[in-house]
């Protein structure tokens, strides 16, 4: 049975052929493209990517007229039924903005736009997007955003590092955000978000080939079930 | 109907912006100034129907991010 999945479009995403590009090479299935304003989902889905960019031009807050576009609706009802979805980048600052990840991303704490690969430290190697790295493991992944200063409040933290949340850490000062959080699960394990690209590093001709393990985790997690 | 709803970061979260302004002021050569926080201004033409509940509605589900910000609706005369 093949690996089923959809890349979501907004007007204004540029990471959206790089993600299908990734699940494709790594899966051998291209995935679905989903438009903004479609209000249904393809059937049968085993994995959602909310791809980067600067949907709808940023306006209001980054990922915000996203989070609240049709399609979000549907993305957001497949996900409380335990389909994976992983948000990159923009994508996580709609899932923020949507409420299936808590807290928010503020402008980066040196104001300045980081474009530059990162160490990223993986704090949790048992969830479905991560099973396929070593707890602890450092990987290089390219980030590029304003905004990726995550915040939340303390007991918001202190919450969702005690259930094990966190997927990824900066290793290295990066944009200031809160316990040096990258990549944040929502309650349940389906839902990752990260600033950072993995579908960037998946071609050691491009760099690097670091990311590969986040798709290869959700497949694996996908022929397992 | 005319509304102003004025948007601002909620206390305790970090506002580079703001800093950044208020670093601006001081190269400026104002002096006393203790800080800036910067915040965001819409306002809304809207028909003498539309009820105070749903007002407030708007500001919670989209021109204000409750995790990082509070908001406060004034009505202006015409």
């Amino acid at each position: 049975m093949a690996f089923t999945s959809a890349v979501i479009t907004f007007p204004g995403s540029n990471c959206d052929r790089d993600m299908a590009v990734a699940l494709e090479k790594v899966s051998g299935t291209a995935p679905r493209r989903v438009w903004h304003g479609d209000s249904q989902l393809p059937e049968g889905l085993d994995f959602i990517a909310v791809p980067g960019g600067f949907s709808y031009g940023d306006y209001l807050r980054c990922g915000a007229i996203a989070s609240r576009s049709p399609i979000m609706q549907a993305v957001i009802a497949a996900a409380e039924r335990g389909v994976p979805v992983l948000g990159v980048c923009n994508g996580f600052q709609v899932l923020t903005e949507s409420g299936l990840l808590p807290g928010a991303l503020l402008r980066n704490a040196g104001l300045n736009f980081v474009c530059r690969e990162v160490s990223l430290e993986v704090a949790n190697a048992q969830s479905l997007f991560t099973s396929a790295y070593e707890a602890g493991q450092v990987i290089r992944v390219p980030v590029a955003h304003h905004d990726g200063n995550y915040f939340a409040d303390d007991a918001t933290l202190d919450r969702i590092e005690g259930e094990g949340r966190v997927a990824f850490r900066y290793a290295e000062e990066v944009n200031g955000s809160a316990r040096s959080i990258a990549g944040l699960l929502n309650a349940a394990g389906n839902v990752l978000g990260m600033m950072p690209h993995p579908e960037r590093a998946i071609e050691a001709t491009h760099g690097g080939t670091d990311g590969r393990g986040l798709f290869e985790s959700a497949i694996r997690g996908f022929v397992g079930a | 109907m005319k509304v102003r709803v004025h948007v601002s970061l909620k206390p305790g979260v970090l506002d580079p912006q703001g800093r950044a302004i208020h670093h601006s002021l001081e190269g400026l050569g104002f002096a006393g100034v203790n800080d800036v926080r910067a915040g965001r201004l819409f306002e809304l033409d809207v028909a003498d129907s539309v009820s105070d509940e749903a007002i407030d509605e708007m500001c919670r589900k989209l021109l204000a991010n409750m995790v990082i910000e509070n908001y406060r609706i004034e009505k202006v005369a015409a």
